[in-house]
């Protein structure tokens, strides 16, 4: 029946736990609609023939409703529309609320592809592998400009924001490979913007993931990524190791951990800096792009304020290269060990 | 009375003149162009608008044909992604700004309210013919922006990405602002008008449900105008400048940007489809002979969604990172938008009943009408569920649903209300049986583009899609035969329009019969709408009971 039902709508593959939870609210809403609206509609109907116009200038009766009338016209829409919202929130609440052994994946949007990385690596373009049957949690983030990461198959989506994350969680019901679709408008390849999601069986899962670590298959991860629908991967860490030289960035800051004018870049990414006032920020990519354009805004204690401003001689692509190469900086020791949760302060 | 009259001394009387048989009529009272260019006589500049709303329509729906023709393919069709990122945008600017938003209140709303009211003219003859103006010339400052380069930024221009794009934003974004202004006089000249200028009789629950919804959208108009204005100021000095209002690299919040957006644009959607709302009530009580069923509550409810319409703009931004507390409070404040909305479908099916109803070609449109609000409006309630509209979210299921409810609601109500009052504006008919031929074809050729388009959303194409998977073409072929058919039918209203403004049989003064109050007055009516002293209003509008039996009215 449900299948069916699925048909008729068009719906895709219900592939997630939340596709199972809201395709039921689809079809009772789709449902009633279509019951009550045929109601109105008859009613209608019968109501221009049985009042069709007689003579040319007829008379009729003043007809007002009554007060039980009017009551009815407001409560029976209401009481639909309050039970419709009541599970559609408690589902909502369920999709916002990942559960505590959900397994981590980061996932960063930008004009035009999808990047995803486990906190214990490895990193991947446009393919996300995930198990089967096992909570997901996509901690979701933009580079540039708003970017929407949708699953059809899991009915799931959430928007990518410059300098914040959101997340979103799924878990998979089957094995196969469904589409990722950007659904937040990005410029000029929009639509090309494409990724997969392939769900795997949890041994399967298991030996990719084992075969990724241990870097015996490192380009397989591209191989298999569609890449014939995005621009080439441009090498950003070696592009912004030149860049890091010729805008005179090392001549402050170290890569190798020693003091200088500047903190060190080694390890500096998802490191908690205490700043000049005594607060504390995480090094992220936000942060480390406003420490080139403004770089007083949030000094970190103990050096002085000295940098100049990038703003106006780094483009937008070299900075995203120099935060690239000093993400690519980061030591061994920052994702050691099982995720303890995102390293980004929770939404909500 | 010289033919220049009306425009030296709008508030005067005409001079007493002894031959008081003949008051020639708005259209031939001066027929120079200058005349009309200055002209503050609310009924012209209605004309003039209505002109002008025609030449966007024409516009837009070029641009939407266009964008049809594109997505008959997966692939590239006939123009470039860029041409095509443009195409989206220039369609939902024009027919919103430009079209859907000025469609009914600046047309029937400047020809109609003073009649329905009693009076000589708008509060502000003067005003209103600035408003004209400023709309011309805000219509004119986007469509050169638009001609030099255009913007690829969709119609809902969020940032980042409308901040760094190096598409020519400023000067479209800034033709949009002063356009607001148009609609900020033409709202403020509403509200005074219908506050100030009722004639005698006419008390606020006696005023026609067309007042009172131009009354409610002058309303939001005048509230909400501001901060769309505020906003359209800020993205061109982001844009022009590099301010970092919505930049996080510097501090600013791009979420920022969608709550002021919607903010507007959510009050926008009602702009848009209150007026529609009232000029249904009107056609369904001429044509079914009746007093509307439940005027009162009709009435409120108008204001009711005025009112809550300003506290659902969240429900655009379900997915946009907002917290899940503030998503279920927009969820439930979305849901009593509906039940306003249902209420006055009820009630207006309810006005048939024992009623007389006569099929002619404005009833027809009332049905599409009928039938596009109750789905879009009920789509809307289910994206309003909060957990539906995560799928849904940005996906063709949208585009569909606020075109059945916005777009549909809109277009049925302006052809009905063009056809209803094309007698009174012109003093002309046209021809019944092409009417319904095209409205029965405007209706089906609706329907044929955007339910595949609802079918499309289930299935999972987003929205703004250059290129698609192939999965979805073959609902993308429906929705574009759909279009064509749409099309022609418009084309057969523009034909026999046309042909009855010139040829078309004399109407006489109501040939609806009408107790509608603007039909007692001259069709065409005389520059001042009526001659003599100003009427009253012993009875309610649409009052069809027969006099002899007529004791009853205050059941009211």
């Amino acid at each position: 029946m449900s299948e069916l039902l699925n048909d008729i709508l068009f719906l895709p593959e219900a592939a997630s736990t939340f596709a199972e939870r809201i395709d039921f609210l689809h079809h009772f809403v789709v449902g009633t609609t279509m019951v009550m609206s045929t109601a109105v509609g008859l009613a209608a109907l019968f109501f221009f023939f049985r009042y069709r116009r007689r003579l040319p200038a007829q008379a009729t009766e003043y007809v007002v409703p009554t007060l039980k009338t009017e009551f009815l016209f407001v409560s029976v829409p209401l009481v639909f529309f309050l039970a419709w919202f009541g599970i559609g929130f408690r589902d909502f609440t369920w999709l916002t609320t990942p559960p505590k052994d959900a397994m981590d994946v980061y996932v960063m949007g930008k004009q035009w592809m999808w990047k995803f990385s486990y906190p214990e690596g490895p990193n991947g373009v446009n393919v996300l592998h995930v198990p089967a049957n096992r909570p997901v949690r996509l901690l979701i983030t933009s580079r540039d400009v708003l970017h929407s990461f949708y699953v059809p198959s899991f009915r799931i989506k959430m928007d990518a924001l410059p300098g914040r994350y959101t997340q979103i969680w799924f878990e998979a019901t089957k094995p196969g490979t469904y589409q990722v679709l950007c659904t937040e408008y990005c410029g000029l390849s929009h639509s090309k913007m494409l990724a997969e999601v392939v769900v795997l069986p949890q041994e399967e899962y298991e030996n990719w993931i084992q075969e990724q670590r241990r870097g015996l298959l490192q380009d397989r991860q591209d191989a298999l990524a569609d890449n014939s629908m995005v621009p080439p991967v441009a090498r950003m860490v070696e592009q912004g190791q030149i860049l890091a030289g010729t805008q005179g960035c090392l001549k402050c800051h170290s890569v190798d951990g020693s003091q200088h004018i500047g903190p060190t870049f080694l390890g500096m990414y998802d490191r908690v800096e205490k700043l000049e006032d005594g607060q504390t920020i995480r090094v992220d990519e936000a942060y480390i792009t406003q420490s080139m354009m403004d770089p007083g805004a949030h000094l970190v204690a103990g050096y002085q304020n000295v940098m100049p401003t990038y703003q106006g001689k780094l483009q937008g692509p070299e900075t995203a290269a120099i935060v690239e190469y000093i993400k690519s900086l980061r030591t061994p020791n920052v994702r050691e060990g099982a995720s303890e949760g995102p390293a980004y302060d929770a939404i909500q | 009375m010289t033919p220049s009259s009306s425009i030296a001394a709008p508030g005067a009387n005409p001079a007493p003149e002894e031959h008081h048989d003949h008051h020639p009529s708005y259209l031939v009272d001066g027929t120079t162009i200058k005349s009309w260019l200055l002209t503050v006589d609310h009924k012209r500049i209605g004309l003039m608008f209505l002109f002008w709303v025609l030449v966007f329509f024409l516009v837009g729906g070029i641009f939407a044909l266009l964008i049809r023709v594109e997505l008959l393919t997966p692939g590239p069709t006939i123009m470039d992604a860029m041409t095509y990122n443009r195409m989206f945008t220039l369609h939902g600017l024009v027919m919103i700004f430009l079209f859907m938003i000025p469609a009914i209140p600046a047309v029937f709303g400047n020809f109609m309210l003073p009649l329905m009211l009693g009076a000589k003219d708008v509060a502000f003859p003067r005003l209103n013919l600035l408003s004209f103006y400023i709309y011309l010339g805000g219509a004119t400052l986007a469509l050169w922006g638009m001609l030099n380069g255009g913007l690829d930024t969709g119609w809902t221009f969020y940032t980042p990405y409308s901040a760094h794009t190096t598409a020519t934003v400023a000067p479209v974004l800034f033709g949009a602002f002063i356009i607001g202004f148009s609609s900020i006089v033409t709202g403020i000249n509403f509200i005074v008008t219908v506050h100030t200028m009722r004639a005698p009789g006419i008390t606020w629950f006696k005023m026609p449900l067309f007042v009172w919804a131009m009354y409610a959208t002058s309303c939001i108009q005048v509230l909400a105008t501001p901060v769309i204005g505020l906003l359209l100021v800020l993205v061109t000095v982001e844009n022009l400048f590099g301010f970092g209002m919505f930049d996080p690299a510097r501090g600013g919040d791009p979420v920022l940007f969608q709550h002021l957006f919607w903010f507007y644009s959510h009050p926008a959607v009602y702009i848009m489809v209150l007026p529609s709302f009232g000029v249904m009530s009107e056609i369904v009580s001429t044509f079914s002979r009746k007093n509307l069923f439940g005027y009162r509550a009709v009435a409120y409810s108008s204001l009711g969604i005025a009112f809550v319409g300003f506290f659902a703009w969240g429900h655009h931004m379900f997915v946009s990172g907002q917290s899940t507390f503030v998503g279920g409070l927009f969820g439930v404040l979305t849901m009593l938008v509906g039940v306003f909305t249902a209420i006055k479908v009820f009630n207006w099916v309810g006005t048939v009943y024992k009623g007389a109803v006569e099929f002619k070609t404005p009833f027809a449109y009332f049905c599409g009408f009928l039938f596009f609000t109750v789905f879009g409006g009920m789509t809307g309630i289910a994206l309003g569920t909060v957990s539906l509209d995560v799928a849904w979210h940005d996906t063709y299921f949208v585009v569909a649903h606020f075109h059945f409810i916005m777009v549909g609601a809109t277009i049925m109500a302006f052809l009905a209300a063009l056809h209803y009052w094309f007698p009174k504006m012109f003093g002309r008919t046209y021809h019944e049986g092409w009417g319904l031929v095209s409205a029965a074809l405007i209706i089906l050729g609706f329907n044929a583009t955007f339910i595949p388009q609802f079918l499309l959303g289930n299935n999972g194409m987003p929205r703004r899609y250059y290129e698609y998977p192939e999965r979805f073409q073959a609902l993308n072929v429906a929705s574009t035969a759909g279009a064509t058919l749409l099309a022609f039918g418009f084309i057969i209203i523009a034909l026999y329009l046309t042909y009855a403004l010139v040829y078309g049989k004399a109407s006489g003064k109501n040939p609806w019969r009408s107790k509608g109050y603007e039909w007692m007055s001259e069709s065409p009516p005389p520059t001042h709408n009526f001659v003599g002293p100003q009427p009253v209003f012993p009875e309610e509008p649409h009052f069809y009971v027969d006099p002899k039996k007529a004791e009853v009215p205050n059941a009211v």
